[in-house]
């Protein structure tokens, strides 16, 4: 389980650019997070939950946008379906993965700033 | 302060990032695989689950290549017997021991090689963790993803952890000698991965009998060629960690 590294990670780069901001509190933090990120939503959101008490996101919101995985056909485009062989049905060319399935973002972060 | 009316308040402020979570592992990744480069080394990244025969492939490669220098990282939670294993086989190499950590990340490799000769080699295996999950999402500065699967594992092992599978630049089957004694269709394996991968490259293999290595060496050959002997990279403004 690599969720809490990623967290602590997370936790210290909002803290980072909070300080840097000389922000005086952390309202929300906005991830996003592919489909074949490889990370699981509810063991990051429990990762979080343990480890943001003591920091500076001790009150801020997480909110977590899963983003889903498609793949298409890298010469003329068409989707292919998923569960499919990731090859397109009508010119063979090899699938590509859509933009982001495969992340975990760290998108924004609202603080208050004095 | 709030700047509509001059209050006093505090303003809120939405803060545009669209960053990496892992960005600061991956800034150190591109660091070892700087190094790797400048020095002519190919750096392997061989994941698997336990037990699919990582360090027994690693063993049977040691003897491919009589004119090269080898060399090994080779991580556990506990225990250094991957290492000790290698060692015997003639790969000089370093245990690194996780802990509780379920994957290698870029700073333990980056540490691992300090006080280990790595420059003078050709070939450089980081044996990560036996896990299908973790290791897949972090760089460590390698050149290739190999991911060791044993027929034993099952035919639908890649439709399991497709993020690990989706990583693989190659995908080695060990243990082949086994699968006169199994239930299990080498080409149902070869579609499983076809459905996480678009353009799997697969080499079926036995480290016991050595079927197939001949092929696994050919890959490392033509890999090798890729990373220019002594490709001397500008390093400028080369911050040197740890």
């Amino acid at each position: 389980m690599h969720e809490y590294s990623l967290v602590e990670a997370l936790v210290r780069r909002v803290e980072e650019e909070a300080a840097r901001r000389g922000a005086t509190a952390i309202h929300a933090v906005r991830v996003s997070l592919g489909e074949l990120s490889g990370v699981d939503a509810e063991l990051f959101r429990t990762a979080w939950e343990t480890f943001r008490a003591g920091t500076g996101c001790a009150r801020a919101e997480l909110a977590l946008a899963p983003v889903a995985a498609a793949w298409s056909c890298t010469a003329c485009g068409a989707a292919i379906p998923r569960g499919a062989v990731l090859r397109c049905a009508g010119c063979g060319a090899p699938g590509r993965l859509s933009e982001r399935a495969d992340a975990l973002l760290l998108e924004s972060i609202e603080m208050e700033v004095p | 302060m709030c700047t509509t009316c001059g209050c006093g308040d505090a303003e809120l402020v939405p803060v545009e990032l669209h960053e990496k979570i892992l960005a600061g592992n991956d800034r150190t990744a591109a660091h070892n695989r700087a190094h790797f480069r400048e020095a002519g080394v190919l750096a392997l990244n061989l994941m698997g689950s336990p037990g699919s025969g990582k360090t027994a492939v690693l063993e049977a490669t040691a003897g491919l290549f009589p004119g090269l220098a080898l060399g090994a990282v080779s991580a556990d939670l506990a225990t250094d017997h991957d290492a000790r294993r290698l060692e015997r086989a003639g790969i000089p190499s370093r245990a690194i021991t996780t802990g509780q950590a379920c994957h290698l990340d870029a700073e333990m490799v980056h540490r691992s090689l300090h006080g280990f000769p790595w420059q003078a080699l050709d070939l450089f295996f980081i044996e990560n963790v036996g896990n299908l999950v973790c290791p897949a999402i972090y760089d460590l500065g390698q050149e290739a993803n190999v991911v060791a699967l044993s027929v034993t594992e099952g035919e639908d092992k890649p439709l399991k952890y497709p993020v690990m599978f989706q990583k693989a630049d190659l995908v080695l089957l060990t243990k082949a000698d086994l699968l006169p004694h199994l239930d299990v269709e080498v080409d149902r394996i070869r579609d499983a991965l076809a459905r996480v991968l678009p353009e799997p490259q697969v080499l079926l293999l036995s480290a016991r009998t050595g079927a197939g290595m001949e092929a696994w060496k050919g890959w490392i050959e033509a890999r090798r060629a890729r990373v220019p002997a002594k490709l001397r990279l500008p390093l400028a403004g080369h911050v040197h960690r740890g």
